[in-house]
């Protein structure tokens, strides 16, 4: 496969691995880019992206906006602080907009999940989406899994160990989709109030012992306790789960020797991860944030690159 | 994008004992022209111009004995057509074993034909740092330059006309050894 035959990147769910590989692959070929004196290739030029965050990002906009600059793209945002959504306008006017403002591309990251969708059926435009509400977040799940994939060399056959707040985490979601359809057994452990029901029918293993989740495990995704989120009290404390489910040494002693430790971040130190291992050997949290911006210029690339 | 003409192949312009003896030859010139080896890196285009730089860089070995750097190059980010396509290239990355500032960076490629993709490999290269000379290799010049290029070494001049393919085949990705000219029948006759 060597073409990507669909005008937007919504969601893992839907994604063939065939796909995936070729986002991957030419991902991996997007990295050394970021490591060159002259960080631009102009492949992109003359092309418009419009990135609308209706909630807080930093890695992910940072991400998108250095992505397109690399490619020489235009890029411009806006973010949820001082936009019209702040004015209560709604979002078929803000799709109507934007579709009369003509960029080829629109990033979109929205509270609620499925406004990317709703955007990419009204507009000509390419749409991808950066995250919606609690549904997916489909460029972290692919950064995760190149991530991987650059220490093992395949994703089939790993036992991929999901921990933390998957109720609240689209991250999860595209994580559980993505390493499951290149092969890759996704198990899932968190509190029961953290996990929604049916989880299993993404295709993940629930475990509610984080100790069996984790035995012998290739990799370990620690997920972010969303504070923010947490106001109808989930679990009677913040101390309580990370006894229970934070993980540190001890607990990431119990996956495979040398077994690859993730986090989308931000991270909560000292809540679900602690410090040690987060900055430790097995940690690839720092390694991560490049091949972000490596996977959202090939997205961009294979979106925007040929012409229609 | 599924072409509309058909290729059939019209006559064979070099065998393997032939394509071996065109890089022989070259590797002697870059030599001589480069007097040595000093500050010479080589870097094929992919794809047929890795396999072909790859066999450069052994006959030089064989001539002079030192080993020189050899890297690969992909040139589809900076392609000028890349709207006009209704494909997108695979992208396959970019490889140079060392910093080209102050080096004489060899190109390789199978064929030359436009010089477009020769135009987007010394942007991609300025990208990467700035050689002292940049040298063209080229296994087959059919002609039909459309930018004011020339190559430095020539396998074989092979005048053509637009209507035909030059295709360079090595066994690593054809599993053949031959380079022959292919004419489009049926379809639209335009540039491709």
């Amino acid at each position: 496969m060597s073409e990507l035959k669909r005008k937007d990147i919504l969601g893992l769910e839907e994604m063939s691995a065939d796909e995936m590989e070729l986002i991957l692959d030419t991902a991996q070929s997007m990295r050394e880019i970021i490591d060159r004196p002259i960080k631009q290739v102009p492949t992109l030029r003359g092309k418009g992206i419009l990135s609308l965050f209706y909630e807080s990002s930093t890695r992910t906009k940072i991400s998108f906006d250095l992505a397109a600059r690399y490619l020489s793209a235009g890029s411009v945002g806006v973010a949820k602080a001082g936009s019209s959504l702040d004015k209560g306008e709604s979002l078929r006017d803000t799709v109507r907009n934007v579709e009369v403002m003509g960029p080829e591309l629109v990033v979109m990251r929205h509270p609620s999940g499925g406004a990317p969708h709703y955007l990419a059926k009204n507009v000509d435009s390419s749409v991808i989406n950066a995250g919606d509400g609690y549904h997916e977040h489909p460029t972290q799940g692919l950064l995760d899994m190149l991530s991987v994939r650059q220490k093992t060399g395949t994703l089939e056959g790993l036992k991929v160990a999901i921990i933390g707040d998957i109720f609240h985490s689209r991250v999860a979601r595209s994580d559980i989709w993505g390493f499951g359809r290149m092969g890759s057994e996704v198990v899932v452990s968190a509190p029961t109030t953290l996990l929604p029901p049916n989880i299993e029918e993404t295709g993940c293993r629930v475990e509610p012992r984080v100790e069996d989740a984790l035995k012998d495990a290739d990799v370990v995704c620690v997920l972010r306790l969303q504070l923010e989120r947490q106001k109808q009290s989930f679990f009677p404390s913040v101390r309580e789960y990370h006894a229970l489910y934070g993980i540190d040494a001890r607990r990431l002693a119990l996956a495979k020797p040398g077994a690859i430790l993730m986090h989308p971040g931000p991270m909560n130190r000292g809540v679900e991860i602690t410090s040690d291992i987060a900055d430790g050997p097995q940690s690839i949290i720092l390694e991560q944030v490049p091949n972000g911006v490596a996977v959202r210029m090939a997205l961009l690339y294979l979106l925007l690159g040929g012409g229609e | 994008m599924s072409p509309d003409f058909q290729l059939k192949q019209k006559a064979q312009i070099m065998d393997e004992a032939a394509m071996g003896r065109a890089l022989v030859r070259i590797a002697h010139e870059v030599v001589e022209k480069n007097s040595g080896t000093d500050g010479v890196i080589l870097v094929g285009i992919h794809r047929r111009g890795v396999p072909l730089a790859e066999r450069l860089a052994r006959q030089i070995e064989r001539i002079e004995g030192v080993e020189i750097p050899c890297g690969y190059l992909d040139i589809t980010l900076y392609r000028d057509d890349l709207t006009l396509r209704h494909d997108r290239p695979l992208v396959q990355g970019t490889h140079i074993p060392t910093d080209i500032t102050g080096k004489t960076v060899i190109l390789v490629d199978d064929v030359l034909f436009t010089g477009r993709t020769i135009r987007a490999a010394m942007d991609a290269l300025m990208d990467l740092g700035r050689p002292s000379s940049i040298q063209l290799v080229a296994l087959v010049d059919r002609g039909h330059r459309e930018l004011p290029i020339r190559a430095d070494f020539v396998g074989k001049n092979v005048p053509t006309s637009r209507q035909e393919v030059v295709e360079v085949k090595v066994r690593d990705i054809d599993g053949a050894e031959e380079v022959v000219i292919m004419e489009k029948t049926g379809g639209d006759n335009s540039n491709v």
